[in-house]
């Protein structure tokens, strides 16, 4: 009798502990679910995505082209679509006028990350919700991984979503299926953007909470972007012409050191680790991104790199990244934490 | 007397180098109204937020419900609504999706929160306004829907920082009244900071003081009064022709008078007793001609201004006994 009152007592406890923890479980996703109809509502976000969604239409149309006239050109379709990667190549080549899409998301990526970033907190701040907010009975912390879920998944969606319409594209068009390999590695290609994406978006909440005003945040984190697409490789080559001058090299490590040292230099920056990476995926004949002397080639099999040596060969360049957007992530979530929540 | 509901005990918080709260002791008892009045930058909103876990304080302890908020902030916050001043809405959202927003964090299922929202809404005279995007809200909209999202959670205390800031006073004394409804049909406790003496007077049982991160005085308006004016009990305002220098001397050397003052009005007499009938003799006597006499009751008019527009807390001293 006693024994069943306490069962009673006990799976009653467990239940109530159950039904809290699946409360608070709720209110997360209550947030998530808000943060993300705010973003696919806001004109912010839907012109930023019109852009992303016409210019890899328009570069998927040129690769289109090209790639058909090759076809048309060749006898044997079939064989070059087998042997070519051809179905990669939609991502990758353009005839000229447009940028493929590699480059597109390489440019565009960012911004988009930014642009989903760079008022997360301050905007808040400055309405006076963020207040009202740490009022209710959540976690502090909901509200920043609330607001960096829904981003990612807005990413991740719009990624995938635009990655297999240009496959569907391409098969419709070409009348081509990708082999089993292509897909993984286009799957790979898109989770290396979502991971890039990630880290604009982290270094622009970053920046939201350590500026009140959204404008600075957002100057700011384009800034950094400038920076790392366009001073960065800059800088980099004026270092790199002095120490890569022939005349001062007397041996062949001491080149390769040198070469070695100008590739770690620029794989500092995101952007050159995130092409890095993604020409290798989309390339598989890629088959080093450091400098090869010539006896490291002798004797190699001139063939393609199957996927998982090609994942091998990125695989310090995709940590990297991870690991640059969990350190963004973590200053803001330390910086938010300790941040006074005051109206103003 | 029960327990309070919110005990203060030695609060002190420190931002760097400055004292925002100092050695704050308080206690407010369940169903009061209790009015916080210190002019901007007395650290009002400080201790609010301390009282919600929103800021740790330097020492010093604190109890909300029976909880320590430092502590445990998520279960205080359920109980314990807070309006902040400048309250902010999710402007792209109707004030309805605000409430139901709100509703969810707290995990109120939705056709119950549907229920409820409609009812404060009704309340709260937003009904009209409900599906209206909240960008679009007045001032005083804002407010008033701020007080309905507060309500939203069923709290047992509501805490409102400066909430009538910026209304129009038609509006300020609608509110006050929803909030004096509030407190008498679901006995909710309420502390309210403002810097706007007549509204506390209004509407609130006790008046805590509080300058500079210090609390000055606490109790209902009369025993303020008695604390704060042991020495000039009364004041007489008078309006005489001609004032000259010897018939303010004469003033002074009426019996219990402390103080002669003059001012654009005419003069103010300070004196421990009501010796009106003395002073209108003595004006008589000394040929002017009296237009009006008037005794001053002491609003909390009288002891902000002896308090806040001195500029000089230290000068505080001489009427604190």
């Amino acid at each position: 009798m006693e024994l069943a009152s306490l069962k009673n007592k006990w799976s009653l406890l467990m239940n109530k502990e159950h039904t809290e923890k699946h409360r608070n479980n709720n209110t997360f996703w209550v947030i998530v679910q808000k943060e993300f109809s705010d973003y696919i509502s806001s004109w912010r976000i839907i012109i930023l995505l019109a852009i992303i969604l016409l210019t890899c239409v328009g570069s998927l149309y040129t690769a289109v082209t090209t790639i058909q006239d090759a076809i048309d050109a060749n006898e044997s379709a079939e064989e070059i679509g087998r042997s070519s990667y051809l179905f990669l190549q939609l991502f990758t080549t353009s005839d000229g006028t447009l940028p493929s899409f590699i480059t597109f998301v390489g440019f565009l990526g960012p911004l988009l990350g930014i642009a989903l970033g760079f008022d997360a907190i301050n905007s808040e701040r400055n309405k006076g919700t963020l207040s009202r907010l740490m009022a209710q009975p959540i976690p502090r912390d909901y509200v920043i991984n609330g607001k960096f879920v829904a981003a990612l998944l807005l990413s991740s969606l719009l990624f995938f979503t635009l990655g297999l319409l240009v496959m569907s594209m391409g098969m419709l068009i070409l009348g081509i299926p990708p082999t089993l390999e292509e897909f993984f590695r286009i799957v790979f290609f898109l989770i290396s953007c979502i991971v890039y994406i990630a880290f604009w978006l982290n270094l622009s909440i970053l920046f939201s909470v350590i500026f009140r005003q959204a404008a600075t945040s957002a100057l700011s984190s384009i800034a950094v972007w400038l920076f790392f697409s366009v001073f960065y490789t800059m800088i980099i080559n004026l270092i790199a012409k002095p120490l890569l001058n022939n005349d001062s090299i007397t041996t062949v490590e001491q080149a390769v050191g040198r070469q070695e040292f100008v590739l770690n230099l620029l794989r500092l920056s995101p952007n050159y680790l995130f092409s890095e990476a993604t020409t290798t995926l989309l390339s598989p004949t890629v088959r080093s991104l450091g400098p090869l002397t010539m006896e490291q080639t002798v004797g190699a099999v001139a063939s393609p790199l199957p996927l998982s040596q090609s994942l091998l060969l990125i695989w310090p360049q995709l940590t990297g990244m991870i690991a640059a957007t969990m350190i963004c992530f973590v200053i803001a979530y330390i910086l938010f934490m300790r941040q006074e929540i005051r109206a103003n | 007397m029960t327990t309070p509901i919110i005990q203060l005990d030695k609060l002190t918080k420190k931002y760097e180098e400055q004292l925002a709260v100092n050695n704050l002791s308080l206690s407010i008892h369940k169903g009061e109204i209790f009015g916080l009045l210190g002019p901007n930058g007395a650290g009002k909103t400080t201790t609010i937020l301390m009282m919600l876990g929103l800021s740790e304080p330097t020492s010093g302890n604190i109890t909300v419900c029976g909880i320590n908020p430092t502590r445990n902030p998520i279960a205080v916050k359920k109980k314990v609504g807070y309006l902040p001043d400048d309250v902010g809405f999710y402007q792209h959202m109707t004030g309805l999706e605000n409430l139901l927003y709100t509703a969810q964090l707290n995990g109120i299922p939705l056709d119950e929160a549907k229920k409820r929202a409609h009812h404060l809404l009704q309340k709260v005279d937003l009904l009209d306004a409900a599906d209206k995007k909240t960008g679009k809200y007045s001032r005083g909209m804002r407010q008033r829907l701020g007080l309905a999202d507060v309500l939203m959670k069923k709290p047992e205390v509501i805490i409102l920082d400066e909430p009538t800031l910026g209304i129009d006073p038609e509006g300020v004394r609608d509110f006050l009244k929803l909030i004096r409804e509030l407190n008498e049909e679901e006995q909710m406790t309420v502390l309210l900071s403002s810097h706007h003496l007549h509204q506390v007077q209004q509407i609130c049982d006790r008046v805590g003081i509080f300058v500079k991160g210090e609390l000055l005085a606490a109790g209902d308006m009369e025993s303020l009064a008695k604390q704060l004016f042991v020495e000039d009990t009364f004041v007489i305002e008078i309006k005489a022709q001609p004032i000259h220098k010897e018939f303010i001397e004469r003033l002074q050397t009426i019996p219990n008078v402390n103080k002669v003052e003059t001012v654009p009005s005419g003069i103010e007499i300070y004196c421990k007793e009501d010796v009106s009938a003395a002073i209108s003799r003595a004006i008589i006597e000394s040929g002017a001609s009296l237009y009006q006499l008037q005794k001053k009751n002491f609003g909390l008019d009288e002891i902000y201004h002896r308090y806040f527009e001195g500029g000089n807390p230290d000068g505080i001293g001489l009427t604190k006994k």
